[in-house]
């Protein structure tokens, strides 16, 4: 089956629907946003993750209109948004709090925005029955918001930001404050949203894993800046920084020393030990500083050193931790290393073939591993 | 239930005497049959009766109403604005300064108050009557209308407004639709204490009535100069019974309100998907 991938970056004629160009935003001497450029095409879920403070609501307020960069310029469809006030954009933003109106009907709520376009009634009313059709809030119309619970919430918050079609949607921390399960199936939904509307959308979060679900492209962003912008593919498997490596996932990172061996590097990563090996096409030059980052999903663990593979290292297991569907083992290499190792538990617990102070081998291919400068 | 040790008991009983005991005295000798306030003389209704032939008292009463309605309207409007400024207006210069002198007619002496807008009404050759009562009151009952609806507004999420813009509201639209309904019960309890402040209000009143414009609280006090009358203790149970009336009233309310939003809250989450 040909499916055309969704990749609008890649294509060199596409226009993008928001540019960042060279953007600061100074509050008093704090620098939130620092010489930021990036672009972000129409119908794009981009989601802006990274740790509170790193500068992602930042610039979100910026786009909604909320704050105005201290300097360089945002342009939305081409056009500079300097001095723009949020009530003349055509861009919608569903609040982390959800700021629902409390004395506002969910139905009211919902045709708060268009009331304001001065449609007539019928229209009004047409849409917001879409509206509530489309986040299954149809018998919740005339209850206040104090009336429903914190899902039915945050889906009429979703409703009266998609209300008035926007051409963008951002979208504050939107599921933080729903429990786990539906958190997850609210990802879902919105993805399914995000595809029947159409619409941008640009999502700030803290939650790798929501990011990763998602998204069609992921900004890893660390004190006002961006450190990596990828699919969440590409972010998980070709993190480009030590930071970005440890910020997604769970990561083993081995500092070491990098020489040039055939298509990869050799790295030398303990006094006396055999070099690792790892294909890349990264360029450090003939011989650096690196780290190494592997997943602990890509790490074997066997009782006996396995016959034909690039990277073996011998530990013993120091703990084992549980989660279930997978097993992560603690190994302590030689040197006093500690790797993570992790295994899916295809068999019953009993039947555990490891157990602690094991003594094992560690082994992985040489494209498993990453390499970094360090 | 936990019972009373004697100790508490006691100082209850002492700390209600202290409050109601003046007040449960000024109402049975309102029912006093006898002329003389000091001499039980057995029950009777009629200075309520008199009370309501008496003209003088009855216009005292309708001015204060009057002055009570104008004044704490105005300092509603007033003293939003002012909480709403001070307390989104962001940082501009001087601005504790600013909310420090909205606070500071709250302590300054009512008698100095007075004296003051008395000199300025003579300045500009204002003539005392209604309206400098009015004017008079405005000034004082804005501040304490500004303390309750700035506690309100700090407490408000500020994303509630911004969703407005959001929505295409201009800045004033945003206050009016959301802003404005949201602090309505604040505002409304701004009202109400600056209505019950110029009702009781006797120094500033003094110094700022003309010979027409006699409030309630005047009249009493020079009659009462002239001697207690049954009468005035009738004027004053009717008073009281006012102010009691709309103090339980005002509080059920608000507690049936909370009651019946904590029951839907609660069925709410139960009902969800």
């Amino acid at each position: 089956m040909a499916q055309t991938v969704f990749a609008p970056w890649l294509d060199a004629d596409e226009k993008p629907l928001i540019q960042f160009k060279n953007v600061t935003k100074r509050f008093g001497d704090f620098v939130a946003i620092d010489n930021l450029t990036q672009d972000i095409y129409a119908k794009e879920f981009f989601a802006l993750l990274g740790p509170s403070g790193c500068g992602k609501t930042t610039m979100m307020r910026m786009l909604g209109g909320f704050e105005t960069p201290t300097e360089g310029q945002i342009l939305i469809a081409g056009q500079d948004m300097k001095g723009v006030p949020p009530n003349k954009r055509a861009v919608n933003m569903m609040f982390q709090s959800y700021a629902l109106f409390p004395h506002l009907s969910v139905f009211e709520n919902i045709a708060f925005g268009l009331k304001r376009e001065g449609k007539p009634k019928p229209e009004i009313e047409a849409r917001v029955e879409e509206m509530l059709r489309l986040t299954r809030l149809t018998k919740f119309a005339k209850r206040k918001p104090h009336q429903i619970s914190g899902g039915q919430r945050q889906r009429v918050a979703l409703a009266r930001s998609l209300a008035k079609a926007p051409k963008l949607l951002l979208l504050d921390e939107p599921l933080g404050a729903l429990d786990k399960k539906l958190r997850q199936d609210t990802q879902f939904e919105l993805m399914d949203i995000q595809e029947k509307t159409g619409t941008t959308f640009v999502i700030v979060t803290h939650d790798q894993e929501e990011a990763m679900t998602v998204a069609s492209r992921v900004a890893v962003m660390d004190e006002g800046e961006i450190i990596q912008v990828a699919t969440p593919a590409d972010i998980y498997e070709r993190p480009n920084s030590i930071y970005v490596a440890d910020f997604i996932g769970d990561v083993n990172i081995l500092h070491g020393h990098a020489t040039r061996a055939d298509d990869g590097y050799d790295i030398a990563y303990a006094e006396g030990k055999a070099p690792l090996h790892a294909k890349t096409s990264n360029d450090l030059g003939a011989s650096a500083k690196c780290a190494l980052a592997i997943r602990p999903e890509k790490v074997s663990i066997t009782a006996k050193k396995p016959a034909k593979v690039t990277n073996a290292i011998k530990g013993k297991i120091i703990d084992i931790a549980y989660l279930g569907n997978l097993s992560t083992y603690h190994v302590e290499i030689e040197g006093g290393h500690m790797i993570k190792a992790q295994t899916a538990n295809t068999t019953r617990l009993e039947r555990r073939s490891f157990t602690w102070e094991d003594t094992v081998w560690l082994s992985w291919t040489d494209t498993a591993a990453i390499v970094l400068e360090g | 239930m936990r019972r009373f040790s004697w100790f508490n008991a006691t100082s209850l009983t002492i700390g209600f005497l202290f409050l109601y005991l003046p007040m449960v005295i000024l109402i049975i000798y309102s029912f006093n049959e006898s002329k003389l306030v000091t001499v039980w003389a057995g029950f009777s209704t009629k200075w309520y009766g008199e009370l309501f032939q008496n003209q003088a008292f009855l216009d005292a009463a309708w001015v204060t109403v009057k002055v009570a309605v104008l004044s704490s309207t105005i300092a509603s409007v007033l003293g939003t604005m002012a909480a709403y400024v001070l307390v989104r207006g962001g940082r501009f210069r001087g601005r504790t300064l600013f909310s420090g002198m909205i606070y500071a007619p709250l302590v300054m002496p009512e008698v100095i108050t007075g004296l003051s807008l008395l000199l300025l009404f003579i300045g500009i050759g204002l003539d005392r009557g209604v309206l400098t009562i009015v004017l008079a009151h405005t000034t004082f009952s804005m501040c304490y209308v500004s303390v309750v609806v700035s506690s309100r507004l700090v407490s408000f999420d500020r994303s509630l407004e911004e969703a407005a813009l959001d929505l295409g509201c201009s800045p004033f639209e945003a206050f009016r639709l959301v802003t404005l309904p949201i602090i309505a019960p604040a505002v409304i309890s701004g009202w109400l204490l600056a209505f019950t402040l110029s009702l009781d209000d006797l120094v500033i009143a003094s110094f700022t009535a003309g010979p027409s414009s006699t409030t309630l609280p005047i009249k009493i006090f020079s009659a009462v100069r002239l001697g207690v009358s049954p009468e005035i203790n009738a004027l004053s149970t009717i008073m009281i019974s006012i102010v009691t009336v709309g103090v339980i009233s005002a509080s059920l309310l608000s507690k049936r309100a909370l009651v019946r939003q904590k029951r839907e809250e609660r069925a709410a989450e139960q009902t969800a998907d």
